[in-house]
């Protein structure tokens, strides 16, 4: 889709030769250049790169970040509203926190949420999607029934409410419940796949052969579509870490944990804005808006890589 | 026509009834008792104390036995009666409600409809067409990724604050009484302003990236070749491509109405902004739980009726659902 990529033409003809000799005879030479080509096309998509780039940003800083500081993100004790300067790089909140201290933790926290709650809710979505789409029928329209109704329902307004009576103690418990209310759409998308899958003949001769289920879908057909599982997973990490930011700033994650939307939380509620300490409250949202469009950027890009039809275009 | 909107009826009312008891499962299936936290937290003294509890009690109808405190609240939901309001005393959580939804119906509304479509005009605008896909894309990128507190806190902080260009909080000035005014009009058309672009942007960018990408896909499609080599011009091709597209955005549009939503809710928190937002922020900072479960049944009535109506436009523009050809 983009203009900056190569033109597909000079590889179309080793990956037609590919498909079209079937697995067995090349199977030494083929996957090896089968995966070069991908990732000639990885490194040469514009949008790949810069999404990852600004991800990977992100994800060092979260790692390496906290190393650069002794403060701890709730200690309090510091100079009261110091802007950024050498020797508090983000400088200090109203009340004498250091900010580079909440940010870098922060940070991290909106990873682990992120990825625990995309695992959850790709497993549910994975479940739910193979199982629909692969039997069909009743159980079909059962597990469809209760997808669409999930999806109807707010998320937020659910996880308002739930959390509001469970007081979220933990990363852990948050990013369950994340996880348990975004896997609508994963569902469905999995199980449109699913469903066109299972009608090949690969399958079918699969299932003749007298293989179990479970064993059809996770040999068959989950590697038949892992590109596409891979690119659901990472909506679901960028839809949580938003999710979870909003919560957090609602005063409804853990609040013994320092997390990006706490941060903004206690910007708003310590007159950050009317005190005209900005650099409480911009650094936080740069990092979700960062973290959250690479991996949208990047997953375009990634859709460009597995799908050669999208690349010349 | 009818079967497709029946099917779609049916699967409101159920999410309906799915919603109502999941509303009033929470606050029984959860640890600790609500209602001893509550009284904790307001910490009177033992008789008065006790007193509350039986009122309390009485208004959950907690002396009764499941399957009828279910019933009951379900007959007090149809008659409008969500209950008494805990930060509010002296205030019906329904009375609550239905002065703060105007103001937020009045960010929610404009802001939907305007960003979907600018958003649809300017995504199938920069399809195919380097210099503007090239700029208004990666913008569009951003605007979707941004967490709308986030961008509430840069718009007021900036225009607000530092600029002075609009009001900081509250949907008018403190110093007017609503009227049909000009004053009262202008002054809460600056208040509402900016929430409302905040609002906007964030949407505008989603719509804008789908309708690119769906333009894309139709542009490619047999029957736009085929117009293409009858030597139609570029721009008739490209009026049919917009109005395939517009038939899955449509659909897009049911499934964002929750994320807009919630959007809506921390804008106004942001902004001070007397909707549901700010509402909602109230009764948890107060453990208000009837007006929390007030409103999260509200949250799910507006967002399935919103769901309905666009199912009617989803009919009207779509022809193969009223000749019934399309069983979806």
């Amino acid at each position: 889709m983009s203009t900056l990529e190569p033109k597909a033409d000079l590889v179309a003809t080793p990956e037609l030769a590919l498909t079209g000799d079937g697995a067995g005879k090349t199977d030494l030479g083929a996957p090896r250049g089968k995966r070069f080509e991908t990732l000639h096309f990885a490194f040469h998509n514009t949008k790949l790169v810069i999404g990852l780039t600004v991800v990977l940003f992100f994800l060092v800083l979260a790692i390496v970040g906290p190393l650069f500081t002794d403060a701890d993100p709730f200690e309090f004790g510091y100079p009261l509203g110091v802007p950024p300067s050498t020797e508090y790089w983000l400088g200090t909140t109203s009340s004498g926190q250091d900010v580079y201290a909440q940010f870098v933790y922060g940070l991290r926290s909106s990873f682990v949420v992120g990825a625990i709650a995309a695992l959850v809710a790709g497993a549910i979505g994975m479940s739910i999607g193979f199982v629909g789409g692969y039997f069909g029928g009743v159980i079909d329209e059962v597990l469809s029934m209760l997808t669409n109704i999930v999806l109807v329902i707010p998320t937020l307004a659910v996880l308002i409410i739930v959390a509001a009576y469970l007081e979220v103690g933990s990363l852990w418990s948050e990013a369950l419940l994340i996880g348990l209310t975004s896997w609508p759409w994963a569902a469905r998308a999995i199980r449109a796949q699913t469903f066109s899958l299972a009608a090949r003949d690969f399958v079918n001769l699969a299932r003749l052969s007298g293989r179990g289920t479970t064993r059809v879908i996770v040999n068959e057909i989950a590697p038949n579509m892992s590109s596409y599982l891979f690119l659901t997973l990472i909506l679901l990490f960028g839809g949580s870490v938003l999710t979870a930011a909003t919560l957090d700033f609602l005063g409804l994650g853990p609040s013994q944990v320092m997390s990006l939307g706490l941060m903004m939380n206690t910007a708003v509620s310590n007159a950050a804005l009317q005190l005209g300490l900005w650099w409480w409250f911009i650094p936080p949202g740069i990092a979700i808006t960062g973290i959250v469009g690479g991996l949208y950027v990047m997953n375009v890009g990634l859709d460009e890589v597995f799908n050669p039809k999208l690349r010349n275009t | 026509m009818t079967r497709y909107l029946a099917r779609k009826s049916f699967l409101y009312l159920l999410t309906f009834f799915f919603a109502v008891t999941i509303d009033w499962a929470i606050p029984r299936l959860m640890p600790g008792d609500p209602i001893d936290g509550l009284i904790a937290r307001i910490q009177a003294d033992s008789t008065a104390s006790q007193e509350l509890k039986g009122y309390v009690t009485e208004s959950f109808g907690l002396d009764q036995p499941r399957w009828r405190q279910y019933l009951n609240f379900w007959r007090g939901l149809l008659h409008g009666d969500l209950g008494p309001s805990i930060a509010y005393v002296g205030s019906t959580v329904s009375e609550l409600i239905w002065a703060a939804v105007p103001y937020t119906l009045a960010l929610l509304v404009p802001a939907i409809v305007l960003s979907y479509i600018a958003g649809n005009r300017v995504g199938a605008m920069a399809a195919r067409r380097k210099v503007l896909d090239n700029t208004a894309l990666p913008v569009a990128y951003v605007l979707t990724a941004t967490p709308y507190m986030w961008l509430a806190l840069v718009l007021a902080y900036f225009l607000a604050f530092k600029w002075g260009l609009f009001p900081v909080s509250g949907a008018y000035d403190f110093s007017l009484q609503p009227s049909w005014t000009w004053e009262f009009t202008r002054s809460f058309l600056s208040h509402w302003f900016l929430p409302f672009l905040t609002l906007f942007l964030v949407s505008f960018g989603g719509w804008a990236i789908g309708m690119r990408n769906l333009i894309i896909y139709e542009l490619e499609s047999e029957y736009a070749n085929y117009l293409q080599a009858l030597g139609a011009p570029t721009k008739l091709v490209r009026k049919y491509a917009y109005n395939n597209a517009v038939l899955p955005q449509m659909s897009g549009l049911a499934l964002a109405l929750g994320a807009v939503v919630g959007g809506a809710l921390v804008t106004e928190i942001v902004f001070g902004y007397p909707g549901i937002g700010t509402l909602i922020i109230t009764a948890l900072q107060n453990r208000d739980y009837f007006l929390m479960q007030g409103l999260f049944l509200l949250i799910i009535i507006g967002v399935l009726i919103a769901n309905f109506i666009v199912d009617i436009a989803y009919v009207i523009v779509d022809p193969r659902t009223r000749a019934g050809i399309q069983g979806s």
